[in-house]
């Protein structure tokens, strides 16, 4: 694969904004101790049964009082983190918002629905023309809405769009919210777990749902050469089924494969990899499948799932930034919830944190549409 | 100097008329959902999925169908060559609303799946055995520049060889479908794959 003026992109500041804490670093620490935003819910409100999630408590403020939703001021809290870290002008002409998120505002459908105006409310170029102009950004926001890989696939295209020139900076946000919408539309697919999720084990049973944000700024201004690179990613889809994954994993193999070329990284080079590791047996299976054709099965892996759920449009974005900081820290974080792997696919998971001295790690992705999505982020 | 890449093929399905390549194909005069049906009787097509897929799959899998029929040569692909970039402006709003409705009684699982802009896509892949790269994309209106780059980028770099590309929106009484096949081939009178062919084919009234 020959690859003309490609450009070095950086990782210049990042923000995850979670029940489990408001910044990366309070994260990371949170983590590392093992602590989970997963809880036990009885809120007949959203649910009749109780319910496992990771949601953020009264006490986090979010009320429908200003203009802003709590998407939307989720999506405001992180980038307000990250950019303050940060030197990154959003008035620059080179500077983009990518916004990513499955579902952003729907829950407005539970409580606006027949408002003047509910339409234009809920469409999600409103949110994100609203964070943009709340920043000042002069660029018109880009918004992907992609399932569950619309954070991975957000920090491949911006990526893309500064390995092209096209821009020099990137802010690269995404968030979800939990309402009784989603909630509702996973437990008629039985898909949620009875417990605490339980990625890669023998026993997973399901998966756990959680809100949250994340961002992280993309630059190829030579002046945060030092910093982590955002090395190479692809996409690919299944061709297999709407709703249930490939039966082989050769299509996120084929992803992972491209983006191991398209990084110029060997599979020997990978420290470690942030699984999707949703919890639910299909997607686990399908996974370690696909990681043993790409050969990586061997390699370190974990879920953070067990502590954040499935943050959905912010999942490939929180995993992310949480890995980056691991590479950082050399701190390669567990999989709660995990105790033994199938024997039919093992994968390389471990239920504690291990040091190690991590390069480059690979973080995949896949979603409902049978959408696969890595990416290689390294030092 | 990137090679040239040309809109081989496209097709627009809005206000009632199926139009490949600039001729109209098909007329209905009716409302948006009994278009959908009356297309697929039409065009003689035979895919039992197509009656279970929401209206947004619907419009996207038959524009796709009939902008794919005849001369598009697949057999030049591998599956992993073909991409599908789509955009849209209310995302799966006309999906969301009938799940919602359905939640007060019982959650419908067969609603839930296509409250996601990008099944869609996953439709046209399965139908057609694609399997490269993907993205859907929301906008206020159709930014053909956007696209004209997320494609050219995935075309230059080796991460695709052919695309679909456009729009396919869907929401109450409104409809518009405007699908590109892109490829690397020459042929006679076929626009040059750029924003502004794109936005002229997407703007023209079609009669």
């Amino acid at each position: 694969m020959t690859k003309v003026n490609v450009k070095d992109v950086f990782i210049v500041a990042d923000n995850v904004y979670s029940p489990v804490g408001n910044t990366t670093a309070l994260n990371f620490v949170r983590l590392k101790e093992n602590s989970s935003g997963v809880k036990k819910h009885a809120d007949t409100a959203m649910s009749p049964l109780p319910f496992y999630a990771s949601l953020f408590g009264q006490d986090a403020g979010f009320k429908r009082d200003g203009q802003y939703t709590k998407f939307e001021q989720l999506l405001i809290r992180s980038m307000d983190d990250a950019l303050n870290q940060s030197a990154i002008d959003p008035g620059d002409p080179k500077t983009i918002l990518i916004i990513s998120t499955t579902k952003g505002n729907i829950s407005l459908l539970e409580t606006e629905k027949n408002s003047p105006g509910f339409k234009d409310r809920v469409a999600l170029s409103t949110s994100a023309q609203m964070v943009a102009d709340h920043f000042k950004f002069i660029q018109t926001p880009i918004i992907i809405s992609n399932a569950c890989i619309s954070g991975v696939l957000a920090i491949l295209t911006g990526m893309r769009l500064l390995r092209a020139g096209v821009y020099e900076n990137a802010v690269i946000a995404g968030a979800d919210v939990i309402s009784k919408f989603i909630l509702s539309g996973f437990q008629s697919f039985q898909a949620l777990s009875p417990g605490v999720c339980r990625p890669f084990d023998e026993g997973h049973d399901g998966l756990n749902l959680g809100e949250g944000a994340g961002t992280v700024i993309l630059s190829t201004d030579k002046k945060y050469a030092g910093g982590l690179k955002v090395k190479g990613g692809s996409v690919s889809n299944d061709a297999n089924h709407i709703s249930g994954p490939s039966r082989t994993g050769q299509e996120l193999a084929s992803a992972i494969k491209n983006t191991l070329q398209d990084a110029g990284t060997a599979a020997a080079d990978i420290s470690f990899i942030s699984a999707h590791g949703t919890g639910t047996v299909y997607n686990d299976e399908m996974e370690a499948k696909a990681l043993a054709i790409a050969g990586l099965n061997n390699i370190p892996l974990n879920s953070l799932k067990g502590y954040y759920g499935h943050t959905l449009g912010a999942a490939g974005l929180i995993e992310t930034i949480i890995s980056a900081e691991s590479l950082r820290r050399g701190l390669i974080l567990g999989t709660p919830g995990f105790a033994r792997a199938p024997d039919s696919y093992p994968v390389g998971a471990s239920a504690a944190h291990k040091q190690a001295d991590a390069i480059n790690f690979l973080k995949t992705a896949s979603g409902f549409g049978g959408c696969n999505a890595a990416v290689i982020i390294g030092k | 100097m990137a090679e040239q890449n040309y809109i081989t093929a496209f097709c627009k399905i809005e206000n009632g008329l199926v139009n490949k390549d600039g001729q109209n194909l098909f007329t209905h005069v009716g409302d948006a959902g009994s278009l959908l049906v009356a297309a697929y009787q039409h065009f003689q097509l035979n895919y039992p999925k197509f009656h279970k897929m929401d209206r947004l799959s619907k419009l996207g899998w038959l524009a796709a169908e009939i902008l794919l029929k005849g001369s598009f040569q697949k057999d030049r692909y591998q599956p992993e060559e073909i991409s599908v970039i789509l955009a849209n402006a209310s995302s799966s709003l006309d999906d969301d609303l009938k799940y919602y409705d359905s939640v007060a009684e019982a959650a419908s699982p067969s609603l839930f799946v296509y409250t996601l802009p990008n099944i869609v896509i996953g439709e046209i892949c399965i139908r057609n055995h694609f399997k490269g790269e993907q993205a859907f994309f929301i906008q206020g209106n159709f930014q053909s520049e956007f696209i004209e780059q997320q494609v050219a980028y995935l075309l230059a770099n080796n991460c695709a060889k052919c695309c679909v590309c456009g729009w396919v929106e869907f929401l109450g009484k409104e409809y518009k479908a405007v699908l590109f096949l892109v490829e690397n081939i020459k042929m006679e009178n076929v626009p040059l794959f750029s924003a502004v062919n794109m936005d002229k084919i997407f703007n023209s009234t079609g009669k």
